[in-house]
């Protein structure tokens, strides 16, 4: 039991924390300086390098920058839903195939198999080929009841192939999980699901997070490529324009907007994750 | 009067070796079963059929009178009625201590949340761990962390309490810690079985000794017959071995 006690810190530690400020102080200033150095020096040397003019001018060009700001970021914002409303399909998907390769129930055993196949077969067919097959495919079967819409047969495309990939993600997640944690949830009479669902997902979904991170960025970029099937995302925008006037500031335009939603998007998840090891795993200072 | 659980010619193997071989157990009602023996004796594997964690080959296991061997019966409905306790520790680490106790009351026996962490606070403030509910295991130390185990088997007031070497893990004061949890629900009235190494805890808390070799009962009694004075050559062997590890 933690006690209270009126301790107050000894002149030994006194000094400890002095010493100890005083370390910390000079490693920022260290810090400080050689990041100037070293952003600096790369500066100069773009700046004073003889194609910087041509290259400021093709690749930075601020007022043509601004006049193609809107129609990228308008294709942008079809690369965000189809992300969101991707993710969400996949999570759903991917969950459920997992759960269904990582049981032992007899009666699924048929669509164990179908499930590993799927996962093969996707994982394996690069994205664009996949994009290419299910748009141009399944238009071509003449089906009534299927629509034609690339902009949705693209994202049904990306969904397959991520699906399988997230599903492994959160298979290996689910494996990881010692057997122990079932025992004691099956001796404590939770069913087989109960288990799965409040004592093994929630674990290993947690240790999973930064891989599925990852793939979330991925998909970010990766719906870039349904613009093959002539939908217009932010850098199918980018080209349209830049193709229009030989100047590549579009490109640079459209990275930075990836760039303002990616980076903000790891940083954050970076430190939730980091919250909650923090609270369940005693580290100490390691 | 009925006994609690009674095991009759139990046999199990892993592939080719038999692990526990014509083995009979009967534990009445109230009272603490001390299984002991050597390290790969069986000691575990025979807890974990009990719980029907693994299959068996052969025999007949029953609790109250009922034979859980029966392939028809719900394993689940019988785990419902039992309490197990690890070797290693088998807390889960996403939940908090509260959380960990209250999740079979409120999931298998659906209680409300309010039932289930009134029932985790009494447990943890008659344990002395109460202000540990908010924490989460890995915060916590060995000997509390079996406490906390032992606790969220309580919750659900089992029928038949199966610990597998709780304090093995534990270094000599942190397992006092947890033997005097067992010795308090001894005085209870819990119906135990207990695999462990701690000779002394054993002469303390068990009604009956078994003294298990390759996965049979070569000697059972109190425990002055079997730890105090064996009358099994093999048996007398085993004390001897513990007395010079100085385990007694
Ligand atoms: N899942 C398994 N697969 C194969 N063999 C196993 C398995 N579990 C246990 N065994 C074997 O069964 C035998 C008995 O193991 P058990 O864990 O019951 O011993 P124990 O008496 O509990 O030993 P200890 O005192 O070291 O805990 C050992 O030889 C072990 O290798
Ligand atoms: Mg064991």
């Amino acid at each position: 039991m933690a006690r209270k006690s009126s301790w107050s810190p000894s002149s030994r530690e006194l000094e400890r924390r002095a010493t100890k400020a005083r370390i910390s102080k000079r490693q920022i200033s260290i810090a400080a300086i050689s990041s100037i150095i070293v952003i600096g020096a790369l500066l100069i040397a773009t700046i004073t390098s003889p194609g910087w003019e041509v290259v400021k001018k093709t690749f930075f060009d601020v007022d043509y920058g601004k006049e193609v700001l809107p129609t990228v970021i308008k294709g942008l914002w079809l690369n965000l839903k189809l992300t969101v409303i991707g993710s969400i399909c996949i999570g759903i998907i991917a969950l459920s195939l997992a759960i269904l390769r990582t049981t032992k129930s007899a009666a699924l055993t048929p669509f164990r198999f179908l499930a590993a196949a799927y996962t093969d077969i996707f994982r394996g067919v690069p994205l664009l080929l996949v994009i290419l097959l299910v748009g141009f495919g399944v238009p071509a079967l003449q089906l009534r009841a299927i629509t034609s819409n690339v902009t949705i047969l693209g994202s049904i495309a990306v969904i397959l192939t991520y699906s399988a990939y997230v599903s492994e993600v959160i298979r290996s997640g689910i494996l990881s999980i010692h057997p122990s944690q079932k025992a004691a949830a099956r001796s404590l009479g939770l069913s087989s699901a109960q288990t799965m669902r409040f004592v093994v997902l929630p674990q290993a979904l947690r240790r999973v997070i930064p891989p599925l991170l990852n793939d979330f960025v991925s998909l970010l970029k990766d719906t870039g490529l349904v613009s093959i099937l002539g939908v217009i995302d932010a850098i199918r925008a980018a080209q349209i324009n830049s193709s229009r006037t030989f100047n590549y500031t579009p490109y640079v335009v459209a990275a930075i907007l990836f760039l303002l939603i990616t980076i903000p998007l790891t940083r954050y998840t970076d430190k939730a994750i980091r919250g909650t090891y923090s609270r369940q795993n005693a580290e100490g200072t390691i | 009067m009925q006994p609690v659980l009674e095991i009759k010619n139990l046999r199990k193997s892993f592939g080719a070796e038999l692990v526990i071989d014509d083995l009979s157990l009967t534990v009445p009602v109230h009272t603490a079963t001390v299984l002991i023996g050597a390290s790969g004796s069986g000691k575990s594997t025979l807890l974990r059929c009990i719980n029907l964690l693994e299959s068996i080959d052969d025999g007949i296991i029953k609790i109250d009178g009922v034979e859980i061997s029966d392939p028809e019966i719900d394993p689940d409905e019988v785990r419902r009625k039992l309490g197990m306790i690890f070797q290693s520790f088998n807390l889960f680490p996403h939940l908090t201590v509260r959380e960990n106790i209250a999740l079979s009351p409120i999931k298998v026996h659906h209680k409300t949340k309010e039932e289930a962490f009134e029932i985790s606070n009494q447990l943890l403030k008659r344990f002395d761990l109460l202000d540990k509910a908010e924490q989460y295991p890995d915060r916590l130390s060995g000997g509390q962390q079996q406490r906390v185990a032992i606790i969220r088997s309580l919750a659900v007031n089992p029928r038949l309490l199966l610990l597998d070497e709780v304090t093995s893990a534990l270094d000599p004061v942190l397992v006092n810690e947890v033997l005097s949890i067992v010795r308090d629900l001894k005085s209870d009235g819990m119906t135990m079985v207990l695999a462990t190494h701690e000779m002394g805890f054993a002469t303390q808390v068990a009604d009956q000794v078994c003294y298990l070799e390759s996965g049979t009962i070569i000697e059972r009694g109190t425990p002055n017959e079997v730890i105090g004075n064996p009358s099994n050559p093999k048996t007398k062997d085993f004390i001897k071995r513990v007395h010079q590890a100085g385990r007694l």
